[in-house]
């Protein structure tokens, strides 16, 4: 018989793992079921739903601080933010309609789980750098917390940072408190037409180099450029590269100019305002390029920027992929053709896993398989393979917290 | 403070200990002699002091983890230390302990301007990052306030802090990758040059560690280009609450500044008589916010500061037209530790951070406790971040002062944790604030944490004695304790 658990409280969430850790009864943890297709399929009898925790507890605006419980749909957050003309600064991703779920359907909980951000990522961090404070269940069934609700705090161990991407395979959150940012006054966008990848590169190097504060850069070949809803890109006729610009008006408008007049020699370029430039970042973040059937293996890799076009030559040389960049190149979303497409044989055995992780040389960074049918999702490596001594150290600290593997087994690795 | 009781056996071993580790690490690299050992009995928080059993100053990766393997197969604990400037007593000495000085790593590796970052081993100081970078327009963040002498590596350790932190983060928001020796001399390698974690975000977890969890050999920062300009302004209030207000509204406003401090009355004249900074000294609380960024952007921010302030009582209001009146507005603020040495021959600097709207209620229950345990205590305040360092002037040489001290400094953070708040914000726990772990955790939050300590260093030999009031066998902390276990929860739902 199978069991899903649908908490109301902390205490409950205690009860059914500590049921689950005597019987050894491995549990599926569901936030808001949105990215349940994201990372190893979960071998797990019984599931324990936490879309009943809800609600934000605390929000002060002045102190740049919220706390919800686990539950609370991201949606409601980020409404409760624009209130205040604040946001979340990682802007995290909404993974859902790429994984096949709706828009706009992840918790909080979910998000920090797995460790979420966006375009600016580059200037902002992560979810991991804004995660203050946590009250978690670990596999022992036993509840904890760590951190706080003030930025500054080294007292104890930093166990936000080592919950935040763990992918529920550690502890099941309940309560989170996040940073929270002024929302920037004005965006503009400015966009430089026609640069093939190397000369993207360079062109968001300089960018990302100069005092002008680029909070994105992203850069998008002719095909992915093509299909974006906003016109002015959709139109360009040819590859476009993207530098987002944020804050005061006039400041803004400043900086645009002059990140003009310095890639001028590089590029011919135009400028996205506020509507616009806000449509066509989410379009990036949110990867709505690649939204569509959900047999064509996606890739998410992160690379050293300068690496990036090298990476991505290599591998669309074997695969016939198509690409696009963000964090001024150290982030290639990469999709395979689909299956109705001409896929070579063994790319579709392994979604193309050989070829992209041999691309990522010695270069460093790695590579993950966001999205392939659940049978290759369980055979293939999702997350990056780690050496014998990262997997050996990985192992022993989820001993620590789930001895009994009863949260989420082998959704990052087989055995963890 | 009690420290483990040292091993006796491993003391008697010393010869033998120091001779197995000249074999590692040859020549001068290997220090026993007691009179040069006393050079390394204490950190920046000079209160504690103990020699340790052996020092051994490695050169290379390989010799870091060949002394830690042989120090985990002889049973030998370890203390990591960088430049020795924990004000927490991170890297205080252990008798029984061989005490592992990064010093010689001090080479800056690659310098990636492309790739917006810099890989240097752990020994360079904090400042000689941005020294390294500034001629391009770069820099390195955080700016912990020893970062002339301060290593990185330490920072590591400690997530070290530093008045920009609002803006642009602590040493953890601030680092792309880490190579570091676990006690049982595996060499690992977290991140890079590239974004996030691929696994678990054990980048994450080692900063801050204390260097409780590994030894780190060599650090990947990021470096960000130095803003175009900054500006400061200084501001007069006839009370702190009205200076936190002020605070308050200009973050309320969408205002992040670069830095945002406060000083006391105390402080004020303390760092004015010292510096001759040139502040108001009929106020009761100075706040002196910098704006940095786009010129165009800066200058009208600060138009809109100077506006924020004025409409919450400010009584002094100057803004900085030059880079030479920027730095005498700072002179003051970084010259208050000092000054205050100079009106009392002892300080204790304490660091706890609270939630800023708290500041007027601490302020005055400060002011009851001073009066309580008659000693003198000036505040300077992270206000932006709301990190407080309350400066507790005292005289060692009186009997009984110093234990006064420390009462009236653990009261203080109890007091930080009963308000929301926390009792390190960029000091550490160390042994100074180890016996006070209980005022914020409980015993199971404790027990997660070392759990964490176990997955890395399974016999506790790096660094003990220090985060963690007792230290819990990791056989007993490894058992897990059910309790029946069938399903009987009548009240929990179910689909």
């Amino acid at each position: 018989m199978s069991t899903t658990f649908k908490p109301e409280n902390a205490d409950q969430v205690v009860e059914a793992v500590a049921w689950a850790a005597a019987e050894a009864q491995p549990l599926e943890i569901l936030g808001r079921g949105s990215k349940r297709g994201f990372g190893r399929p979960v071998q797990a009898a019984h599931g324990i739903d936490v879309s009943g925790l809800t609600g934000i507890t605390l929000y002060e605006p002045q102190e740049l601080v919220l706390s919800a419980r686990a539950g609370t749909p991201l949606a409601e957050i980020e409404a409760a933010l624009e209130d205040a003309h604040q946001q979340l600064a990682f802007e995290p991703a909404d993974l859902g309609p790429l994984l096949g779920a709706g828009v706009g359907q992840g918790s909080i909980g979910g998000m920090l789980a797995c460790n979420l951000s966006g375009p600016r990522r580059i200037k902002a961090g992560a979810a991991r750098d804004h995660f203050l404070g946590v009250h978690a269940v670990s596999g022992r069934g036993e509840a904890f917390k760590s951190g706080g609700r003030v930025v500054k705090n080294v007292t104890g161990y930093d166990m936000c940072k080592l919950l935040a991407g763990s992918h529920g395979t550690l502890a099941v959150l309940t309560d989170v408190t996040v940073k929270v940012m002024p929302a920037p006054e004005k965006t503009r966008t400015v966009l430089l037409l026609g640069l093939d990848d190397a000369g993207a590169l360079a062109a968001m190097t300089q960018a990302l180099q100069s005092a002008h504060e680029v909070s994105a850069a992203a850069h998008l070949p002719a095909s992915i450029a093509a299909g974006s809803a906003v016109s002015y890109v959709a139109g360009a006729g040819a590859a476009v590269t993207v530098l987002r610009v944020e804050g005061p008006g006039p400041s803004v408008a400043y900086r645009c100019a002059a990140l003009r007049k310095d890639l001028s020699d590089l590029a011919g370029s135009e400028e996205l305002h506020s509507m616009n430039s806000t449509a066509l970042w989410r379009e990036l973040r949110d990867v709505a390029p690649f939204v569509g059937p959900p047999e064509r293996p996606l890739w998410r890799i992160s690379v050293p920027p300068q690496e990036g076009p090298r990476v991505a030559a290599e591998i669309v040389g074997s695969l016939g992929a198509a690409y696009f960049y963000d964090w001024g190149g150290g982030l290639i979303w990469l999709a395979l053709p689909g299956p109705d497409e001409s896929a070579s044989d063994g790319a579709a055995a392994d979604a193309g896993a050989g070829v992209v992780r041999a691309a990522l040389g010695a270069a460093g960074g790695h590579a993950m398989l966001v999205r392939a049918p659940e049978a290759l999702r369980a055979a293939v490596p999702v997350f990056q393979p780690q050496d014998p001594a990262m997997a050996a150290l990985t192992t022993r600290v989820k001993d620590g917290f789930d001895p009994k593997r009863v949260l989420n087994p082998g959704r990052m690795y087989a055995g963890v | 403070m009690r420290m483990p009781d040292p091993e006796q056996g491993i003391i008697a071993r010393r010869a033998e200990i120091a001779r197995a580790l000249n074999a590692i690490v040859p020549g001068e690299g290997v220090i026993w002699d007691d009179d040069e050992l006393r050079v390394y009995e204490s950190d920046g928080l000079t209160a504690y002091r103990q020699a340790p059993l052996i020092v051994v100053l490695p050169e290379t990766t390989e010799q870091v983890s060949r002394v830690l393997a042989y120090c985990q197969a002889a049973g030998v604990k370890v203390v990591p230390r960088g430049a020795g400037t924990s004000l927490s007593g991170g890297a205080l000495p252990l008798a029984d302990g061989v005490l592992l000085a990064m010093a010689k790593f001090n080479r800056i590796l690659d310098i990636d301007f492309d790739n917006r970052c810099a890989v240097v081993e752990p020994g360079v100081t904090n400042l000689g990052i941005t020294q390294a970078v500034e001629h391009a327009g770069f820099y390195y963040a955080p700016d912990p306030s020893s970062q002339i002498a301060c290593t990185i590596g330490g920072n590591v350790a400690e997530n070290a802090g530093g008045v920009h932190c609002l803006k642009y983060g602590l040493t953890t928001n601030n680092l792309l990758g880490l190579e570091m020796v676990l006690i049982d001399g595996t060499v690992l390698t977290l991140g890079g040059k590239h974004l996030d974690s691929e696994g678990y975000d054990l980048l994450g977890l080692m900063t801050g560690s204390e260097g409780l969890l590994g030894v780190v050999t060599e650090v990947t920062v990021r470096l960000l280009r130095k803003p175009e300009t900054a500006r400061a302004v200084l501001l007069g209030f006839p009370s702190a609450e009205q200076a936190g207000d002020c605070v308050a509204a200009i973050i309320g406003a969408g205002i992040v500044p670069g830095g945002m401090e406060m000083m006391d009355r105390l402080a004020i004249h303390a760092a004015d008589d010292f510096v001759q900074a040139g502040y108001p000294r009929d106020v009761e609380a100075l706040l002196i916010v910098e704006l940095d960024g786009p010129r165009v952007e800066v200058d009208d921010l600060i138009s809109r500061v100077t506006g924020i302030a004025e409409a919450h009582g400010a009584t002094t209001s100057r803004v900085s037209n030059s880079e030479a009146e920027r730095d005498a507005f700072w002179a003051g603020r970084k010259a208050a530790f000092p000054a205050i040495g100079r009106i009392s021959p002892d300080y204790y600097c304490m660091d706890g951070t609270i939630p800023r709207h708290k500041l007027p209620i601490v302020l005055e229950r400060m002011r009851e406790m001073s009066e309580k345990y008659g000693l003198r205590v000036a505040n300077v305040f992270h206000a932006g971040d709301g990190n407080l360092h309350p400066l507790i002037l005292y005289d060692a040489n009186e009997p009984g002062e110093l234990e006064r001290t420390e009462e009236f400094g653990a009261e203080i953070l109890k007091l930080c944790v009963e308000v929301g708040g926390v009792l390190t914000g960029e000091h550490g726990v160390g042994v100074e604030k180890r016996d006070l772990m209980g005022a914020m955790f409980t015993e199971t939050d404790l027990k997660h944490q070392q759990r964490v300590k176990c997955a890395f260093d399974p016999d506790a030999l790096l660094n003990p004695g220090k985060m963690f009031p007792e230290l819990h066998r990791c056989a007993e902390l490894g058992r897990i304790h059910v309790s029946g276990g069938k399903l009987p929860f009548p009240d929990l739902p179910r689909f």
